[in-house]
């Protein structure tokens, strides 16, 4: 939120943005982003909003999805509460997209929870019709472990952003990557603090100048694909706010996978911090900017003009269209080694290598939930379900009177 | 038998003290099992180092074990010690101010050489310098002796100095007439794989316990008779096992189960332990990355429609503090233990402390209070968990539970309860929509039970009930995000009523000692044993005087007013810098007075009675 939301007026409803009441166009699908890319001060607008500021509905009334059968749609996923992002805000985009899938994971709306921490993005779960916690800062793992440990048969989702799990909640985000608790992370990440008004995160670039560093940020940036790999996350991807196709794609392939879905999504904060992605999501520059990898595929970007092949334990790009390098010459990325998945997701913000948006790991590997659920079952194999009367007259015992 | 007389006493105090590699916690567990056979009441009290392994013969390196047995009533592990056993130099003088003048001390004579007593920062050796003049010394050869009756066993030089506590051990027993059969078995079981170790303790045991026969240094024998206990069947209880047991009671009878998370702090950690063992008891426990991590896996637990409890010691509850404040505001229900110990900070970690009740009343941010329930002897833990969760569960509202170092570890008979002698523990979850909103039968998450103010709990998985709930201000009613100032003030006013009617739940006051009395000492947790003991004391002195203990600590019992309106004087004895009492003289605005103890260690009956004696004189 731009402003305290307590110093907002009650039952006044805040402006929607474009993205919450029309999100239903595919995205990046031929549609040309209204703005141009780093057309610095302009509101920024989603892809496939044509009108700013003229909400068409009110949120939690969204069109119907393909239900009407009695299957669930997507408004049987959107609370009735007023939504109240920034009117432009890439959240509303993940909030759509998430509410787009639901319906298509078959999960019963009662068996999804959804915990997160503090921030803009930790209001997402007020917003959704499902179970939710609104936790404290940087502390949503721990209450999704717990839940999700002690309850097994539920599907639960974390919502964080870059503030809340690498900074105040960076403990918690390694332990649970350990761990590897079935569930997924949805990690906003929008390279500033969007709540309390603009200072730098942990992942804003160095010489960032904010509200708390008018000489510029000094700290070096978290790379949090690569803080992950480093904590032994399972699964680690990348997404952007201003491509739902690929980002609803992603977030499907975390759900289905067993155990901590990790994904870091580039969200455009346009009040503190806006266009800090434009170069990896806007038309201009996004082809020769942006590589989006698959696994078993080359890597290959810039509409199939260029590439980039391992030399040595380095990517290099290569020019398709030269004659010297052709699509054999390219990586084909393998999601399931962890030295690939290593050098990929170092390939951050650099200078000619274009920055990658995939799922860079995944490692089938036990579950810590259900590995608990295991030592339980084991225990009672072995030593039969516990009688309380007997424990409590265990040992060395002796009868008065 | 030999020759000896034999006396019979009614209780005595006996400390064993050495260094951390002694084994004087080993030592006098094996005394106090032999104890416990001989059916006598007792209260121990280990005490050890902070550190590790401190090194050897060094005074911070001393390890303690005081044993109070009697065949009377035993309220505390005794505050004069009548035997003192001291491997060196450092167990001496660290433990001699708490023997009584008269008392016996018996030292291994062997270990007070020069660099013994350097090491214990001696200029004179005690045994020649006159300073144990008001006590009865007896001087044994223990590690000459523990070496020649080992002389023929394969265990190395190490091994065998090692062993001299099982002498001492089995000396002890003799002098106490107390059995050997259980060190034996305990001995036959613990080393079954090791015959060498096995067989040279059993030795040594044995000719500790002749020893005592045949040397002409004990003249006199003592015996204690059984103690008039309760009829039952009992067995010896630390606060934590009992703790443990009471989670396990909860679970069972409840039947919902119990997520433990936790993070190792001394000297929380052996709840832990204890409930590791207990998977097969509905009892699931999480070893979280830190102390929030572990009250956020109870938190989330607790919202999953399982019973959440965390515990830790003081330092760890400054640490889950906004996390609490988070369970306030949900209205989840979760059990906070807070073992206390010497603070603040660090302070003084293996030893026992009361001075938390102010974190625990106020130690958050924002109006938010709960419900603080307070153990009062070993066996007593046992309890207080099992209500603690009852109320968590009842009031949907977090409670803490407040230990302490001395409760638990020390240890008591108990008399084993009978399972189905604990209060009703039903749980019911929500499982339908509980309002209609334009002619819609919705589900709204702080509709409030009339009785108790306690929201419905539902759990995720219950179709319909779908609903959000965080650390925002909640609508009343609702429970959406409401920013509301006049729902705020409501909101607030409505948590802590709820928290408040905790009064119903508690059983009556019990006034102990002279209900026509002037004086009325008003105590809560771990004191109870000392105060009580104290009170017993000076009125068989010919003073009237009586004594009230708190079990809720917050709210205060509804009938502590009118249980005060009766007396004129008031003492307050806590060990902390005075804290419930600040709470009283808040609320009640009478001649609280405070009396103060902040030494680690646990207040003695007769210091009670010294200040009774002082406060009526
Ligand atoms: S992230 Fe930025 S744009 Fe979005 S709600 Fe927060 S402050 Fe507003």
């Amino acid at each position: 939120m731009s402003e305290n939301d307590a110093n907002k007026p009650q039952g006044r409803k805040p402006t929607l943005p474009p993205g919450a009441a029309k999100p239903t166009l595919p995205p990046g699908a031929g549609k040309k982003p209204t703005l141009p890319p780093g057309a610095g001060k302009a509101p920024t607008l989603p892809p496939g909003m044509k009108k700013p500021g003229g909400p068409a509905m009110p949120p939690g009334m969204p069109p119907a999805g393909p239900g009407g059968d009695g299957a669930p749609s997507r408004a049987d996923f959107a609370s009735d509460q007023d939504v109240r992002w920034c009117p432009g805000c890439g959240d509303y985009a993940i909030l759509a997209t998430v509410q787009r899938l639901m319906p298509e994971l078959g999960v019963p709306r009662e068996n999804v929870v959804f915990i997160s921490g503090i921030g803009c993005s930790s209001r997402f779960p007020y917003y959704m019709n499902t179970y939710g916690m609104h936790s404290i800062h940087g502390r949503a793992p721990t209450i999704a472990t717990g839940i999700k440990t002690s309850r097994p048969d539920l599907d639960v989702w974390m919502i964080t952003g870059d503030g809340d799990s690498l900074s105040i909640g960076g403990n918690h985000i390694i332990h649970i990557m350990r761990r590897n608790v079935d569930l997924q992370i949805i990690m906003f990440n929008n390279q500033i603090y969007g709540l309390t008004k603009g200072q730098y995160s942990p992942t804003s670039e160095v010489g960032k100048i904010t509200k708390s560093t008018p000489f510029g940020s000094i700290d070096h940036p978290f790379n949090p694909i690569a803080l992950v790999l480093g904590a032994d996350a399972s699964f680690a991807a990348r997404t952007m706010d201003r491509d739902p196709k690929h980002m609803k794609e992603i977030l499907r392939q975390a759900h289905d996978f067993n155990g901590t879905g990790f994904v870091e999504v580039y969200q455009n904060c346009n009040i503190f911090n806006d266009g800090a992605f434009f170069s990896f999501t806007e038309k201009a520059t996004k082809s020769d900017k942006a590589i989006f990898f698959e696994h078993g595929q080359p890597l290959v970007y810039a509409d199939g003009k260029k590439g980039l092949r391992l030399n040595g334990f380095h990517l290099e790009a290569i020019d398709l269209e030269g004659g010297n390098w052709g699509v054999d010459d390219c990586l084909v990325y393998d999601e399931t080694s962890l030295e690939l998945a290593t050098i990929l997701a170092r390939v951050y913000w650099h200078d000619e290598l274009p920055q990658p948006f995939g799922v860079f790991y995944r490692q089938a590997r036990p579950t810590y939930d259900e590995q608990v659920g295991r030592q339980v079952q084991a225990v009672i194999e072995r030593s039969g379900k516990g009688s309380l009367a007997d424990l409590l007259a265990e040992g060395d015992t002796w009868v008065v009177g | 038998m030999g020759s000896k007389t034999v006396e019979t006493l009614p209780e005595a105090t006996v400390l064993f003290a050495g260094d951390s590699g002694d084994g004087m916690q080993l030592t006098g567990t094996q005394f106090t099992l032999a104890t416990a056979y001989a059916m006598n009441d007792l209260a121990t009290l280990p005490d050890f180092p902070a550190e590790i392994r401190a090194p050897v013969g060094t005074r911070y390196g001393v390890s303690g074990f005081q044993l109070h047995f009697g065949s009377v009533d035993i309220r505390t592990p005794g505050d004069d010690v009548d035997l003192l056993i001291a491997m060196n130099p450092a167990a001496l003088v660290v433990n001699l101010d708490r023997v009584r003048p008269g008392g016996t001390i018996l030292v291994n004579s062997n270990s007070f050489e020069a660099k013994d007593l350097n090491l214990a920062n001696l200029d004179s050796n005690p045994l020649e310098d006159g300073s144990l003049d008001k006590y009865r010394v007896i001087q044994v050869e223990l590690t000459r002796l523990t070496r020649e009756t080992l002389k023929d066993s394969d265990l190395n030089q190490k091994q065998i100095d090692r062993s001299k506590n099982m002498f001492a051990l089995g000396l002890s027993l003799w002098l106490y007439s107390r059995p050997v059969e259980p060190a034996e078995q305990w001995i036959r079981s613990k080393f079954a794989k090791k015959p060498e170790i096995r067989d040279a303790n059993l030795e040594l045991l044995k000719k500790g316990y002749h020893f005592g026969e045949t040397t002409e240094m004990f003249v006199t024998r003592y015996e204690v008779t059984p103690a008039t206990l309760p009829p039952g069947r009992y067995r010896a209880v630390q606060g934590v096992q009992a703790m443990a047991m009471g989670f396990v009671a909860a679970a069972d009878k409840s039947g919902i189960p119990i997520t433990y998370g936790s993070y190792p702090i001394t000297p929380a950690s052996d709840i832990l332990h204890a409930l590791s063992r207990y998977k097969n008891h509905g009892i699931m426990t999480i070893q979280a990355e830190d102390e929030i991590a572990a009250i956020g896996m109870a938190i989330g637990a607790s919202f999953g429609g399982c019973l959440g409890i965390t515990g830790t010691s003081g330092p760890g509850v400054a640490l889950k503090g906004e996390a609490m404040g988070l369970a306030h505001i949900t209205e989840l229900p979760l059990v906070i233990v807070n073992v206390q110990r010497g603070g603040p900070s660090t302070g003084l970690p293996t030893k026992t402390e009361q001075s938390d009740l102010m974190q625990a009343y106020y130690g958050r941010n924002g109006d938010a209070p709960m419900p603080i329930i307070a153990a009062s002897t070993p066996g007593d833990c046992f309890e207080v968990a099992y209500e603690a969760c009852r109320i968590a569960v009842k009031y949907m509202t977090p409670v803490v539970l407040l230990s302490d170092g001395y409760l638990a570890n020390g240890s008591e008979p108990w008399l084993i309860p009978d399972p189905d002698s604990l209060a009703d523990f039903e749980v019911q979850y929500a499982t339908e929509p509980n309002v209609e909103v334009d002619g819609e039968k919705v589900f709204h998450g702080y509709v409030r039970d009339p009785q108790t103010l306690a929201r419905p709990w539902a759990k995720p998985g219950t179709p319909g009930l779908e609903h959000r709930i965080g650390g925002l201000e909640k609508k009343d009613g609702t429970g959406n995000v409401s920013y509301d100032a006049h729902n705020h003030e409501l909101m607030i006013r409505l948590r802590a009523e709820k928290v408040k009617r905790v009064q119903q739940d508690m059983a009556p006051l019990e006034i102990f000692g002279d209900e026509d009395a002037e004086l009325l000492i008003v105590g809560w947790g771990s004191t109870r044993g000392a105060i009580e003991a104290g009170v017993t004391r000076a009125r068989n002195a010919g003073l009237k005087v009586a004594s009230v203990h708190l079990r809720w600590v917050c709210p205060l019992p509804a009938d502590l007013g009118k249980v005060l309106s009766g007396f004129s004087k008031f003492l307050v004895p806590e060990l902390n810098n005075g804290q419930l009492v600040r709470i009283l003289r808040d609320e009640f605005l009478l001649p609280f007075e405070a009396m103060n103890k902040i030494q680690g260690r646990p207040f003695g009956p007769s210091e009670i009675a010294r200040k009774i004696e002082d406060m009526l004189g």
